[in-house]
């Protein structure tokens, strides 16, 4: 059975912990080696649930500043919609 | 922490982590220190694009070369950084950029790179969604080779193979001093404990003038923010990337399937910024879609900042400094560390472990700002 850990990129619990066990130890070193945190969720699903193997995995607590930048627009916006001026017009 | 290196390399980019590798793979005892994690300065946020296409010789020959080495890169590292070579298409948009290109080509061709001038007719066979009209296009120049590669991939994989070597890499660790004797490196102290060593390389991108000013030396360079975003996934549509030095803009399709791109804005001022600005969103949204149309429909997810360590003349500065013994430069990239990094790393290495000097190191290092005239690159975006 799988445990899936994100969603947006299919990754599942046991590809979390081969990447720890290849020595990214590192949070943001593991987001960047499996794109979690970087689909639409942008880590809302995945995150805590990566700290939670990554603390139980290296015996070390992570500090709730660890946690990744969220990246602007936040949801997903078209790009016909922040290329149009119809909303500033409407002030 | 150890106590001594023969080489502390200062900052664990692609650039550290490749000058590290290359140095422990020649027999050299390396250490490497970075303050955040590998890859968290402006590796981690760069556009992945690598191309051969410049204005200036030195650069040409430095991607030609880089190149070379990025095509058995994966083989020799023994991990897949995901090199992709669908070309770069430069876009043309009037006759005098036409007479630069023409001439750029000319000087490209002469130093073996396969770059071509294209009518605007030819540009849809390259990138099908383009719209020839919206960017307003007379032509392009294209070359095949140039492409892709993963940054994060390269970096990690420059890593580990760099600690098969032997290699020391400690991360989250700061480098809070360097001790010279007679003008000469000593040691670096770190925030974690000393390490003794003649030798450092000053690999630290925008943080490398505090890393300078630690024995007194002032580089010019300059930190500017760069924004960039990425859309959702879509099936592959097209493999090359395209670049407008008109515009600024650059964008491409990642292997993953999203669309990752960026472009000034137009009120960048230098300084540590790090915080997205709504100006990019319109601006890049308003000419991305004026380029490929389709587009508008497609959803930007992300979009984040990173930086531009930038020189005077837009090129990097390698090798020694007159006025310490020992203090090596591998910083000001001014935006292109990431493609260029093998070659530059392969000849600081050839540099520090057999004291081989060429012609790129001798005119790129920092003494050339002493004089008024140098040549810039001018084939920058983003």
């Amino acid at each position: 059975m799988k445990k899936i850990v994100c969603r947006c990129e299919d990754i599942t619990e046991e590809d979390v912990i081969k990447a720890i066990d290849e020595g990214y130890t590192d949070l943001e070193e593991l987001r960047k080696k499996l794109r979690i945190g970087m689909g639409p969720c942008q880590g809302r699903v995945c995150i805590q649930l990566v700290m939670r193997i990554l603390e139980k995995y290296t015996g070390k607590k992570l500090s709730k500043k660890s946690y990744p930048n969220p990246r602007p627009p936040i949801i997903p916006v078209s790009l016909g919609t922040l290329a149009s001026d119809k909303y500033e017009k409407k002030g | 922490m150890k106590k001594k290196a023969d080489v502390v390399v200062i900052g664990g980019g692609v650039n550290g982590c490749a000058i590290t590798y290359n140095l422990a793979k020649k027999g050299m005892d390396v250490a490497l220190i970075e303050k955040n994690y590998l890859s968290s300065g402006a590796t981690g946020c760069c556009g992945a694009g690598i191309r051969q296409q410049w204005s200036t010789k030195e650069n040409v020959e430095l991607a030609i070369k880089s190149v070379k080495i990025f095509e058995k890169l994966s083989n020799e590292l023994g991990q897949d950084i995901e090199l992709r070579q669908g070309g770069y298409l430069i876009i043309i948009h009037n006759k005098k950029d036409m007479e630069q290109a023409k001439e750029n080509v000319k000087m490209q061709k002469s130093l073996g790179l396969n770059v071509d001038i294209l009518q605007s007719n030819k540009l849809l066979d390259i990138v099908p969604i383009l719209d020839i009209n919206g960017m307003k296009a007379i032509g392009a120049t294209f070359c095949p080779t140039d492409g892709h590669a993963n940054p994060f991939k390269t970096t990690f994989a420059y890593a580990k193979a760099a600690k098969s070597f032997g290699a020391s890499i400690y991360t989250h660790t700061k480098v809070t001093g360097i001790q010279t004797e007679n003008n000469s490196i000593k040691e670096v102290i770190t925030d974690n404990g000393k390490i003794k060593t003649n030798i450092v390389v000053n690999a630290a991108g925008v943080w490398s003038n505090q890393i300078a000013g630690m024995v007194g030396i002032n580089l010019p360079n300059k930190p500017y923010r760069k924004e960039i975003m990425a859309t959702e996934r879509y099936k592959p549509i097209f493999d090359s990337m395209v670049i407008s030095f008109r515009d600024g803009i650059y964008f491409s399709q990642q292997k993953e399937g999203q669309i990752v791109g960026g472009i000034p804005i137009p009120e960048e001022i230098s300084g540590y910024y790090t915080m997205p600005t709504i100006s990019f969103l319109k601006h890049m949204s308003k000419t991305l879609t004026s380029y490929a149309p389709c587009l508008k429909h497609v959803n930007l997810l992300r979009h984040w900042t990173g930086f531009y360590d930038v020189t005077p003349d837009a090129r990097p500065i390698l090798g020694k400094v007159e006025k310490i013994n020992g203090f090596i430069q591998c910083n000001g990239f001014s935006g292109h560390g990431f493609m260029l990094c093998p070659m530059v790393t392969k000849i600081l290495t050839d540099y520090i472990a057999d004291n081989k000097s060429t012609q790129i190191l001798e005119k790129l290092n920092l003494e050339r700002f002493k004089g008024k005239k140098f040549d810039k690159e001018v084939y920058v975006v983003g």
